[in-house]
């Protein structure tokens, strides 16, 4: 089973952080973590998850979205979400985290909603 | 056991490696009794949010502790068991995810996508003095029953016999 990859580019202020693979109990539920609170040290507080090539999240991956998500507001900052693949959009559906988070279907709108 | 149950059983070691390997065996599993893909990954996950419940909250992470996995394969359904070595739960003590103030929380939802996805779901006390979850998918159709009907086969239906 693949797992997580993230690779994070900057647009202005805004921090994209482009993850594909698994975000499930473990190396993916742990990069994800890590990935955040780095981003957060360094001062970088306004994040969007590309989750367009991430195929799979289990309850430990949604944990760890919510835990970013609390972190980030807790650091007076915004973590958006972009790019839901259907399966992810069903499990924030039915667990109505959808409604929590802002989900974004296209970059430039995500990266506008910040200003 | 009904003779015509097939029946495997795993013993695994409580660390997280052992998810992904439940996950894995019961996709097979699941294949090769012909669920479609979506099918295939409602139970994956129910399997592994299973055997995470077992790994955390009932085995407490110690790794003296095992986690059982059994998978029944009959003429209806496919049923998984996962029992864990822990102090056992009740599912009325379980907090619903979906109430607003445990929306937000990091942890919790495992049990509520296990009976989302399954057809059936229940806890009850495993035999090692733990949980055990029991979990079933009906088994899909056969192709040549659904234009027919939409008649799953009975015992009968497989027994061949010869005309007088």
């Amino acid at each position: 089973m693949p797992a997580l990859y993230a690779t994070t580019r900057e647009v202005g202020v805004i921090t994209l952080v482009d993850l594909s693979g698994r975000i499930a109990l473990g190396e993916g539920s742990a990069l994800l973590r890590k990935t955040i609170r780095d981003l957060l040290d360094s001062g970088h507080n306004k994040i969007v998850l590309n989750l367009g090539d991430v195929n799979y999240i289990d309850s430990s991956g949604i944990g760890e979205l919510v835990s970013g998500f609390t972190a980030v507001r807790s650091r007076e900052g915004e973590l958006k979400l972009l790019h839901l693949t259907k399966k992810v959009h069903d499990l924030l559906q039915i667990t109505k985290l959808f409604t929590v988070f802002d989900v974004y279907t296209d970059e430039p709108t995500a990266v506008r909603s910040f200003q | 056991m009904a003779p015509d149950t097939k029946h495997l059983e795993v013993t695994l070691d409580t660390q997280v490696e052992s998810v992904n390997l439940a996950e894995e065996m019961c996709l097979r599993v699941a294949e090769a009794a012909g669920f479609a893909e979506d099918e295939c990954y409602r139970i994956g996950m129910s399997v592994r949010e299973g055997v995470i419940n077992a790994f955390h909250y009932g085995n407490q992470e110690k790794p003296d502790k095992k986690i059982h996995l059994g998978i029944d394969l009959t003429r209806e359904k496919m049923v998984i068991h996962v029992m864990d070595e822990g102090k056992g739960f009740r599912l009325v003590d379980v907090p619903d995810p979906l109430a607003e103030e445990n929306l937000l929380s990091t942890s919790g939802r495992g049990i509520f996508l296990m009976r989302t996805f399954m057809d059936e779901f229940d806890v009850v006390p495993g035999c090692t003095g733990g949980a055990e979850i029991i979990m079933s998918k009906k088994l899909p159709l056969p192709k040549s029953a659904s234009g027919n009907g939409n008649r799953r086969p009975s015992n009968s239906d497989a027994t061949p016999h010869q005309e007088a």
